[in-house]
């Protein structure tokens, strides 16, 4: 049998964990069991190995009950495969993926490439949300009138077809 | 075109030219890309998978690039044809594990692969001889944007490409350079330069990735984190810490000539020996002592000319190729390492002796001559 972390060498630490009721087995090789620290089961879930030690504590964030409506992937999915279910998902689970990501990446913000479809109304929310600034700031500062053409040059972007 | 087609040519990278291609075997570039509210491959019924597979096939066979292409589903091709391919680092293991709903496009010259719901709906990676990460980011980059006129990418303007497994969201992109570092190795600095590079949020791993041995002193560098990063910076950081790399590479080449020279030329003798001379040989011995000639071609104590021929060899005694060139659907193990001295010795007949007096350290930092 092959270990489910390296997929590569002879598993054989098995490990076998009742959670909520649902049998959850994983099957590691000695080199991977050290790497992850699996000499204690307890308290361990698959989630933990793929997405790093405490992504179940996370996971467990969201509502037990969640479930994605586009594609039916739960909350017991996610701890079970460290995985989601479909591009939903990600708005779904948001709060369980949120401080996941900040442990495993270098931010929690996008900042690469940006499809040709987006571009467009990218530009167009940083105008909106750049306007909405001047906006409070000129209600705060009691200059109505000029708070009043901001918010009608909010209303024309917003009015700008999206691509 | 016919699998036959594909096995009967090695592919551009190994073939080709490229920067620093003594030290930097290829460069590769992959990207992850998921369709909008479809399920992912691994949470996917068959029928869902089908679906987006035939989606996603259609879109990539049209692609410019792929005006000549090799395009199956993966039920269609034999676990040993899978394995050749995994072999030519065109799908991954994973990839190899998978029927029907899954598929494989690439083009003639095998720089461009496409894998169709691998963990992502798309798995796409452009590969190049040498170190051209920027190159081989601009050819990937192309075919995305291309596809992206067709497929409805899954894309959030806060989190970026939506992908399966969380660790590859944002860019959804792994660079790599896959490095020959026999100096590194025998100079015992190779654990030292692993740690380092891991320290920094770079992964170093064995021939074919996570989890795998490393084998003929080749380690593939890459980028562990995907979100937060533009493309351009990752490969700006990786391209700065492989150039490091070659750097040390040189250094420890250049300490074994002037320190352990006996060493180093008892090592090339005996590895042309063996070679030469061996009628069973494990796909390990044979990485490992094909590594040490590519070295001694560095260091000019075997003739240029044989630099190929000595590359090839390194694809051709892999398992899956060695049964393929033979014909036969079942082999034993002791069957394969007898047929892999075989071909090897009769490759290295064509090998001159060692000129141990011959070698020469490569000038670091020199654009590199063929």
């Amino acid at each position: 049998m092959q270990c489910d972390v390296c997929q590569s060498k002879e598993a054989t630490v098995f490990l076998t964990q009742i959670v909520d009721g649902k049998m959850q087995k994983v099957n590691l090789c000695e080199a991977c069991s050290k790497e992850k620290g699996v000499n204690d089961p307890t308290g361990f879930a698959l989630a933990d190995l793929l997405l790093g030690i405490g992504a179940s504590q996370e996971i467990e964030k969201t509502p037990a009950a969640q479930k994605c409506p586009v594609c039916g992937f739960t909350q017991a999915d996610l701890k079970k495969t460290g995985r989601l279910g479909c591009s939903n998902c990600y708005s779904v689970f948001a709060d369980s993926i949120g401080p996941m990501l900040k442990n495993m990446h270098k931010g929690t913000a996008h900042v690469g490439k940006v499809p040709a479809a987006f571009k467009k109304s990218r530009e167009q929310d940083e105008k909106i949300r750049a306007l909405q600034e001047d906006l409070t700031k000129a209600v705060e500062a009691e200059e109505f009138e000029l708070a009043a053409q901001i918010r009608d040059r909010i209303r024309e972007a917003e009015a700008e077809p999206a691509p | 075109m016919k699998f036959s087609r594909i096995i009967a040519s090695t592919g551009e990278w190994l073939s080709g030219d490229g920067p620093n291609r003594q030290i930097v075997v290829s460069s590769r570039v992959r990207l992850a890309r998921n369709l909008r509210n479809k399920p992912f491959p691994g949470w996917a019924k068959k029928a869902e998978r089908l679906e987006v597979m035939n989606l996603v096939k259609e879109a990539v066979e049209h692609l410019p690039e792929m005006s000549d292409a090799y395009s199956e589903n993966l039920e269609a091709l034999s676990p040993l044809e899978k394995q050749v391919l995994v072999e030519r680092h065109l799908i991954s293991r994973e990839h190899a594990a998978k029927g029907v709903g899954s598929a494989v496009v690439m083009n003639a010259p095998q720089s461009l692969s496409v894998m169709v719901n691998e963990e992502d709906h798309l798995r796409m990676q452009a590969i190049r001889t040498g170190l051209q990460l920027d190159n081989v980011y601009s050819m990937i980059d192309r075919v995305d944007s291309e596809l992206e006129a067709t497929l409805d990418f899954a894309y959030d303007t806060e989190l970026g490409y939506l992908t399966a497994c969380p660790s590859n969201v944002g860019t959804g992109m792994r660079a790599s350079a896959m490095l020959h570092l026999p100096g590194l190795v025998m100079g015992d600095q190779i654990n030292k330069i692993i740690n380092s590079v891991n320290k920094i949020g770079l992964a170093v791993r064995g021939l074919h990735g996570e989890g795998t041995e490393a084998m003929g002193n080749l380690f593939q560098v890459s980028n562990q984190t995907t979100l937060g990063e533009a493309e351009g910076e990752i490969i700006g950081r990786l391209n700065r810490v492989i150039e490091q790399i070659i750097d040390h590479e040189q250094n420890a080449r250049a300490l074994l000539a002037q320190r352990k020279a006996v060493t180093l030329h008892d090592q090339i003798g005996r590895a042309y020996g063996l070679l030469c001379h061996s009628y069973s040989i494990s796909s390990k011995e044979a990485l490992n002592l094909l590594s040490i000639i590519k070295l001694g071609i560095d260091l000019s104590v075997f003739p240029d000319a044989h630099r190929f021929p000595v590359d090839e060899l390194f694809i051709e005694t892999q398992p899956a190729h060695l049964q393929k060139g033979a014909q036969l659907q079942k082999m034993s193990s002791e069957e394969r390492d007898a047929l892999r001295a075989t071909i090897i010795r009769a490759k290295l007949s064509q090998v001159p002796q060692p000129d141990i007096a011959n070698l020469k350290l490569a000038a670091p930092a020199q654009p590199d001559q063929q």
